[in-house]
């Protein structure tokens, strides 16, 4: 964006016929060159540092202290890193760490594959293609809430949906979704699959509508299926945006909260994740023991370590991506 | 003339966006007083039953100038969480903030610095009105932290048609004699319901209901007079949980979470024929299930005695119009107002005077008439059963994570219900980890 300006056009074109030139126009327009660009970034950072920088910092400092949430006004004695120890040791922590990695699995891998799928679907050449493109992502724009608590009524045991489905069609009856493990960690996938398909797949079909056509033709005229060129042609092309969603989806399947707190519509087994924990995830457990228990250095303890589980889990996407890249 | 009409429609819609957002921005806070209205925020958790009696219409005729905003979330956990919120950060805090027995005495060990002392705008004439040990109970020292406005006296809700169904007797007192020699009783009815009933109908909600019933008819619950837990060595709490534990590990309970979205459906399905019944759930029953109109009925409740609830209206400090406040809680805990909430949603009140109305003792309520003649209905006699209950009743002790214990306790009966853990192991697992993460640091 650098441009080389002489000085003497900084003057107007007015100033310039009368002769005129006018100096402190000049050194407006440099710091106008040399500072706009952070005066245009600077909202974002500001709103950045008090809402987003502040807060992971004030956090870790009530990490270190044993602060809870009746007198949160007093930061509490001295903790040291006492809050995390204790977690490392915590049982329902770990518990809540696998769960989450089994609920990131579960909501991730089928909901990129059918995007995928879809995406190639969507690129046909199809009659109404924006209506079809509007409909997929018409379940991303409804509220987590609202959509949880209608999938919730849609699992319920006694007379929900699901349960007369299943029996009718499987002979399986009256599962028990909202107190069990692997039931309740499908029907919570899918919730997170409805709502995140359509997203996933409109930029999948963006960055599809970007190949050229000629690696298709070269594709046919070399005699390869289609199923075969949608493998070696498109998914190639795609690795890039491939990798992008993978990334931001583990990002938000590690944060996994809405879908399973407002699962079991209410009760007291709300946030624990059903009554044995079945799948409450880590944010769930950062809420129970910081805002159910009022224990706010261990929860801020257990929002810090999620930071770095998040961390670690991008480096190790970007490290396999880096290694796939490398190897072709 | 097209750049200008481009200017013109930009203009009218940047001027749209700033009233939009403006109007957006209107704030909620009180009118300036002095002549105009003042605005009382009232924020309360499940049904006190003030609205239901029309009291605050009333209130706001016979005070013209008070306006009351009021607002309720069914689940006074997440109600908890935001009011120590509101109190640590001094933001979001109402002018009455309604506060439930199970959290009064971390209220009043660890908050009595953020509540207004109510002794100091007149309340300590109020003392002989209350129950002596719900008057004791929001006290810090010498300071009043709150007014009572409800006891929970216990009773059994039972289903009239599915209890004909199953063969079982439907009258109240025939019912109330089926358990006349306690809790064993009850289970034996529900055993004998079970080889009766259809699947998938069951005997109660959870074993959870139970155990607060039963464990709130003990004097010494979850803590010692001097505030020390003691939930995993009281006898009376391991009693408790035998007795549950009989519903929970013998097929008797919908393994319901009480509270939850799928709870309040379950009135209306009979999925479970009984309930504990704390005067309070009175109101819930009404207002979940308002077509089931005849199909239930009270009985007493085994071992008799017993308190599951009530709360209190308290003022935070950050009240700005604490007097008028005042006015307001002290209207509506008398004895009179007492009287118009029990008749309306069943919450007994904690105001002794109110209790010994004869209105109140001779209350019926007609949508417990199950069992009777449909088309001459005969309500149950809510007053004299739940005032017989509260005659018998022994307060209990209470103590600061009083809520959480009693929370740990009903996922661990959970547990149980839905097999997941043996009674002993959820008993392990209760008193060596859930109790002591919720209530330590």
């Amino acid at each position: 964006m650098a441009t080389t300006i002489t000085p003497q056009s900084t003057a107007t074109p007015t100033q310039r016929r009368r002769g005129i030139r006018d100096r402190a126009g000049d050194r407006r327009s440099r710091w106008d060159q040399k500072f706009s660009p952070y005066g245009f970034v600077a909202p974002f950072f500001i709103v950045f540092g008090a809402f987003g920088l502040y807060p992971l910092v004030w956090t870790a400092w009530v990490s270190v202290h044993h602060t809870e949430l009746i007198n949160a006004d007093q930061m509490g004695g001295w903790a040291g890193f006492q809050n995390y120890v204790n977690l490392l040791h915590d049982s329902f922590f770990w518990n809540a760490f696998r769960n989450t990695v089994s609920l990131a699995i579960l909501s991730a891998v089928p909901q990129l594959l059918m995007a995928l799928g879809l995406a190639h679907l969507l690129n046909y050449k199809l009659r109404g293609s924006t209506f079809w493109r509007i409909s997929v992502l018409a379940p991303f724009a409804t509220s987590v809430a609202a959509a949880t608590v209608v999938f919730a009524q849609l699992f319920n045991r006694d007379v929900g949906t699901v349960n007369y489905v299943l029996h009718t069609v499987f002979g399986i009856s009256n599962v028990d979704f909202t107190n069990s493990k692997w039931p309740a960690q499908i029907a919570i996938s899918t919730i997170v699959i409805w709502r995140w398909t359509g997203y996933n797949a409109l930029i999948y079909l963006a960055a599809m509508q970007s190949i050229p056509n000629e690696l298709y033709e070269a594709a046919t005229v070399d005699g390869a299926s289609q199923w075969r060129q949608f493998r070696e042609v498109t998914i190639p092309s795609l690795r890039p945006t491939i990798i992008f969603t993978i990334i931001i989806s583990t990002i938000g399947s590690i944060q996994l909260f809405g879908e399973p707190l407002l699962f079991s519509s209410g009760g007291t087994n709300a946030v624990t994740g059903g009554a044995d924990r079945q799948y409450q995830t880590l944010a769930m457990y950062f809420y129970e023991r910081g805002f159910n228990n009022g224990h706010l250095g261990r929860a801020a303890a257990v929002a810090w370590l999620m930071f770095l589980i998040i961390v670690i889990f991008v480096i190790i996407n970007t490290l396999i991506a880096r290694r796939m890249r490398d190897s072709e | 003339m097209f750049r200008t009409r481009k200017k013109a429609v930009a203009l009218v819609s940047a001027l749209a966006a700033v009233v939009l957002i403006a109007s957006g921005c209107s704030s909620s806070s009180d009118n300036k007083s002095g002549g105009s209205s003042t605005t009382l925020k009232v924020r309360l958790f499940g049904t006190f039953g003030y609205k239901e009696a029309g009291l605050f219409d009333q209130y706001q005729k016979l005070h013209p100038n008070i306006k009351i905003d009021y607002t309720t979330v069914e689940q006074e956990a997440t109600y908890w969480t935001a009011l120590q919120t509101s109190l640590s950060s001094g933001a979001g805090l109402g002018d009455v903030q309604g506060i439930e027995v199970g959290r009064i005495a971390a209220v009043t060990s660890q908050l009595s610095d953020k509540f207004v002392d109510l002794n100091t705008l007149g309340a300590s004439s109020l003392k002989d009105n209350f129950y002596a040990w719900k008057w004791q109970e929001s006290m810090a020292g010498s300071k009043q932290l709150g007014l009572g406005t409800d006891i929970g006296p216990l009773a059994i809700c039972y289903r009239t048609d599915l209890f004909k169904a199953a063969g079982l007797p439907t009258d109240p007192t025939q019912v109330s004699a089926l358990w006349a020699n306690g809790w064993d009783g009850y289970v034996a009815a529900g055993q004998q319901y079970k080889a009766h009933a259809k699947a998938g109908q069951y005997w109660t909600d959870t074993a959870g209901g139970m155990f607060n019933a039963v464990i709130g008819q003990s004097t010494n619950q979850y803590y010692d007079a001097s505030g020390k837990l003691i939930a995993d060595s009281n006898p009376a709490v391991k009693a408790a949980w035998d007795e549950s534990m009989k519903v929970a590990a013998g097929g008797l309970s919908a393994k319901l979470s009480q509270f939850s979205t799928a709870w309040n459906v379950a009135f209306t399905t009979g999925t479970f024929a009984t309930l504990a019944c704390p005067s309070w759930m009175v109101g819930y029953i009404k207002s979940e299930a308002g077509a089931m109109s005849g199909q239930w009925n009270i009985a007493n409740i085994p071992g008799g005695g017993g308190d599951w609830g009530g709360s209190y209206l308290s003022i935070p400090k950050g009240s700005k119009h604490q007097k008028e406040a005042y006015d307001l809680i002290n209207w509506l805990t008398s004895a009179e107002q007492q009287a118009a909430v029990f008749k309306a949603v069943g919450n007994f009140p904690s105001n002794s005077k109110a209790a010994a109305d004869p209105t109140v003792a001779s209350a019926t309520d007609k949508y417990f008439s199950g069992g009777t003649d449909p088309n001459n209905p005969v309500g149950a006699p809510i007053g004299k059963i739940f005032g017989d209950s509260a005659a018998k009743l022994q307060p209990a002790i209470l103590g600061p994570h009083d809520g959480d214990v009693k929370n740990a306790i009903s996922t661990a009966i959970t547990r149980v219900e839905t097999g997941r853990q043996s009674p002993d192991a959820a008993w392990n697992q209760l008193m060596t980890k859930d109790i002591p993460a919720a209530v330590g640091s």
